[in-house]
């Protein structure tokens, strides 16, 4: 729906020229994020400031439009695909970190900071930001927020939320506060909490507050194979068993592994069933007693080719090869789908098992690259939109598969958000009682439900699937 | 919405992407940020991901030719950084140079397009019709006219354009270990004389007899860019020619845009080219007579580092000299916004980009900027002039490294 001139006008004046985008042929570039799903905006509104960024949802709420906070469009839940149309507002002209506070280890940035650009900042001062996305690259800090999202480090330094001190929010009226403040702990409803994760759906983030920590005095990183998938997963149950949490812990299967290593060349045994990736830090000594002790359990798991990062450089090249295998899997088909659902460390093995069979039985490549030690599986199915049909398959292989991981036990989402791909499967987890009590919360904070609609709850009213629900894939476009 | 739209099915020239180079692209936007016109944007419009998607768009007949579609592929610097970064191995430099070779076959002419064509083919395919435009340019530069023009303020001071020397042929110092020929190029000789003398010499240190091609001419790397794949393809039959008269190890290249190109579309000459710092790294120079006492700044050449990937060898020839300070930028590997002759033709743009690139820059306090492109070198310059910071020099890495051996310089 082509939003009046005279809105488009009062935005302009909002934001300035150029800050509005409403020609169609550029809203349908904007349609996208990186899940398989779309939708139309009405128009991209990209602010400069908080104030900005205020007065246009003030705006949006006057004239009952949903609003869309979008980062870089790197979400892999359909978070920012503006699904009732709207705006979207593109966060990513608010980039700078504000300021870095060596003596408090803290940081204050704008929400369209992206992640590797704070780790650099932050590296001047010997310190990083955890949470390290194998999107770090392209990501923004409000994105993370809003997904609460991981990566490899997250298993040992904990994820997002554990390390946000603070938001500068904007409320669906237009409203604004900050929450949080400068620690973890504060008096009161811990109302951050409850915005870290809430996928845009209730409020705005526009300036953020975070926890910095020191860049250790050593780090070990170690990459072994493995002849399966199977004695791998029994190498992670082991280390953890024994009370080890390294800092990172990571398995990459025999397709991820090919892929990567096309691109990266960074060493990885291309014969190998598994690999893994091991990461401990800390004080000298206590990081390389440690490492004698995980390389003994490796061993004892048929490891084989155990291999040390011999520097910095060797360490950077083995992350960027972990980092970007998504990306790489389109060597082997132009589109990915994946799931991040989390099961119990112990069931890993079977779980896995259940993902290869059902990715046999549709006769679709799956490639598998996860956080093991958390137990988050990433299983990629890996396929060509250009065969006919093949979504439907896609889709229902992609369901197969996370019911396997909830009848295992295990949850719908460790890090991507639930979206638009996985609120139909919420009653799976969730009983009619815990969603109505999440929902009363939007209610709080959203009464008029103008912010980021249609995600995380399942809407009856809507097909529950995917290729359905989506105005684009309804009508089986290319794309 | 946009203007002149034309029949959907349009995308289908000979040399237009192909689907199956566009479907390499999985839309994970790990691009993004290290695409230049995005970090100065913030628009998906403007990123790597979404110039595929409009072009898939556009191949698949589901978006139609419009002036507003062609802005944003013209928008593009090709500096293929995002190339580098993705992992999912995208051929995005082919992908830009046919989707710019299907926008010059549809779109209606215009003048702008028209003299750019016409300058590359008639202007910088001929080595002597360019320099005599060097020549009328130095003259005017002499009589102070050129800061009238307002492109006139891009270029440097011009000296006394470089010719090959007699015989074709530069001997070795000392013993002879290689016989490499030499890219004499268009622009290089008329802008920066200095950076040939400078590179040929450290050839000949390195142990080199070099040999100038007699005949050769413009590479075609800007004709190609521009999406004029025919008049590189004509440039490229002419050149292949030329060197193939005599035996050589390998063709050494001090112009990062000239190699690039020349490694991906020369088929058998390819293999055998050298970027100068490639090569003078694995050759080895005999050790610095001199220390040179400068802090200096390395600017990646997109061509160099992205197309290339070619990031080390410079800096490690630089390091190697006694005296030296090295000093990096914050971003050293994004585009300075000179891109070929983008800065001509998207003015806007690539002043925004280049008013990063001077900002980070001037933030390391260098004496000197050493880069190896004459795009770069040009824009850099002009940048800093404009700033009044033309106390900062810009050099070639050549120019730099000569200074080390004072004997024969
Ligand atoms: C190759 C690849 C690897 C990935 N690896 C990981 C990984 O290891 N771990 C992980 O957790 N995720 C991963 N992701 C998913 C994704 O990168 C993260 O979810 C990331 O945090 C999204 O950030 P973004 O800036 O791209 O946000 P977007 O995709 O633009 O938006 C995501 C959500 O955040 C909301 N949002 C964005 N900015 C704001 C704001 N300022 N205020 C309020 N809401 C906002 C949006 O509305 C949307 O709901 C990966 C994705 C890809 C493509
Ligand atoms: S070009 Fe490469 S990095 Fe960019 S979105 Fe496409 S696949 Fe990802
Ligand atoms: S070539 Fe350069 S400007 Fe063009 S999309 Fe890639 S990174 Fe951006």
């Amino acid at each position: 729906m082509a939003l009046p001139a005279a809105v488009l006008h009062d935005l302009e004046r909002i934001v300035g020229k150029g800050q509005v985008i409403a020609d169609p042929l550029d809203l349908r570039i904007f349609e996208r994020d990186a899940s398989i799903t779309g939708a139309l905006p009405d128009a991209i509104v990209l602010p400069a400031t908080h104030d900005e960024a205020q007065q246009v949802v003030k705006l949006a709420a006057r004239h009952g439009l949903p609003v869309v906070p979008r980062g870089a469009g790197t979400g892999l839940s359909g978070g920012a695909v503006t699904l009732h149309g709207g705006i979207a507002l593109q966060l990513s002209r608010m980039r700078r970190v504000i300021k870095i506070d060596p003596e408090e280890k803290t940081a204050l940035v704008q929400p369209g900071v992206v992640n590797s650009d704070l780790q650099h900042a932050a590296s001047h001062h010997g310190l990083f930001y955890a949470p390290d996305p194998s999107s770090q690259k392209a990501c923004t800090i409000g994105g993370n927020v809003a997904e609460n999202s991981g990566g490899p480090h997250c298993l040992y330094y904990g994820v997002t939320t554990n390390h946000v001190l603070g938001v500068r929010a904007i409320f669906a009226d237009g409203s604004s506060a900050w929450l949080g403040g400068d620690s973890l702990h504060q008096p009161g409803y811990d109302l951050l909490g409850v915005l870290v994760g809430s996928e845009g759906t209730l409020a705005v983030i526009t300036e953020v507050k975070l926890r910095l920590v020191s860049i250790p005095e050593h780090i070990v990183t170690l990459m072994a194979a493995f002849p399966t998938i199977e004695t791998a997963s029994h190498a992670v149950s082991d280390v953890i068993g024994h009370g080890i949490v390294p800092a990172a812990l990571e398995m990459m299967d025999q397709v991820t592994i090919g892929a990567v290593e096309a691109h990266y060349k960074a060493g990885y045994p291309t014969e190998a069933g598994a690999v893994l990736l091991v990461e401990m830090d800390g004080l000298r000594e206590s990081c390389t007693e440690l490492t004698g002790t995980v390389r003994s359990l490796l061993e004892q798991n048929e490891a084989t080719g155990l291999r040390e990062a011999a520097d910095a450089a060797e360490r950077e090249l083995l992350w960027a090869g972990r980092k970007g295998a998504i990306g790489a899997l389109g060597r082997i088909r132009p589109n990915y789908y994946l799931h991040d659902g989390v099961v119990p460390r112990s069931r890993l093995p079977g779980v896995l098992r259940s993902v290869s069979e059902i990715g046999e039985h549709y006769q679709l490549p799956v490639a598998n690259v996860f956080h093991a030690g958390d137990g988050n599986l990433h299983p990629n199915i890996l396929f060509d939109l250009r065969d006919k049909g093949v979504l439907e398959q896609v889709e229902e292989a992609g369901e197969e598969m996370l019911r396997a991981v909830v009848e295992a036990g295990g949850t719908l989402s460790g890090e991507h958000g639930i979206g638009i791909e996985k609120n139909s499967f919420m009653p799976w987890i969730y009983s009619p009682d815990d969603l109505a009590a999440m929902r009363q919360v939007k209610e709080v904070f959203d009464s008029a439900g103008l912010l980021n609609p249609g995600k995380i709850f399942p809407d009856p009213d809507r097909e529950p699937r995917l290729l359905a629900r989506a105005g684009l894939c309804a009508e089986a476009r290319w794309w | 919405m946009a203007v002149d739209i034309r029949d959907p099915k349009t995308f289908q020239g000979p040399d237009a992407p192909s689907d199956d180079d566009l479907a390499t692209c999985v839309h994970c936007g790990l691009c993004l940020n290290a695409c230049p016109t995005f970090r100065v944007t913030g628009l998906e419009t403007e990123s790597p991901r979404g110039r595929i998607y409009l072009m898939t768009q556009w191949q698949r007949g589901e978006l139609p030719y419009s002036e507003d579609l062609a802005r944003h592929i013209d928008l593009c610097l090709g500096c293929r950084t995002c190339e580098a970064v993705c992992p999912s191995g995208v051929p995005y430099g082919r992908i830009i140079e046919h989707g710019r070779a299907e926008l010059e076959r549809i779109r209606r002419p215009n003048p702008k397009s028209m003299v750019v064509k016409q300058a590359l083919r008639q202007l910088l395919g001929h080595p002597r019709r360019l320099r005599l435009a060097g020549g009328v340019t130095r003259l005017a530069q002499r009589l102070r006219l050129t800061g009238i023009v307002g492109p006139g303020r891009q270029l440097p001071s011009l000296a006394k354009a470089w010719r090959p020397p007699p015989g074709n042929v530069a001997p070795a110092i000392g013993e002879r270990r290689y016989r490499v020929a030499f890219l004499n190029g268009c622009v290089m000789p008329i802008f920066y004389p200095h950076a040939h003398d400078a590179s040929v010499r450290l050839l000949q240190l390195a142990g080199c007899e070099v040999w100038f091609p007699p005949g050769q001419r413009c590479c075609g790397a800007l004709h190609a860019h521009n999406g004029d794949l025919e008049g590189a393809r004509e440039l490229r039959g002419h050149n292949a020619a030329a060197f193939g008269l005599e035996s050589f190890d390998y063709l050494v290249v001090n112009s990062a845009g000239c190699g690039s190109h020349l490694k991906d579309f020369y088929a058998n000459l390819g293999a055998r080219v050298r970027d100068l710092s490639e090569f003078l790294l694995e050759a080895g120079l005999p050790p610095p007579e001199q220390p040179v006492n400068v802090r200096v700044t390395y600017q990646d050449a997109c061509h160099l580092a992205h197309a290339q990937r070619i990031r080390k060898q410079p800096r490690e020839l630089l390091q190697a000299l006694p005296g030296i300070e090295l000093v990096e930028m914050e971003n050293p590997d994004i585009c300075c916004g000179s891109a070929g002759i983008y800065n001509a033709v998207q003015p806007e743009m690539s002043q925004r980009i280049l008013a990063e690139k001077l900002d980070d820059l001037l933030s390391r306090n260098p004496q000197v900027v050493v880069t190896g492109n004459p795009g770069c070198q040009m824009q850099i310059e002009a940048g800093l002039r404009e700033r009044g910071r033309g106390d900062v020099r810009v050099q070639h890495l050549a120019e730099l490294l000569v200074a080390a051996y004072p004997k024969v310089s």
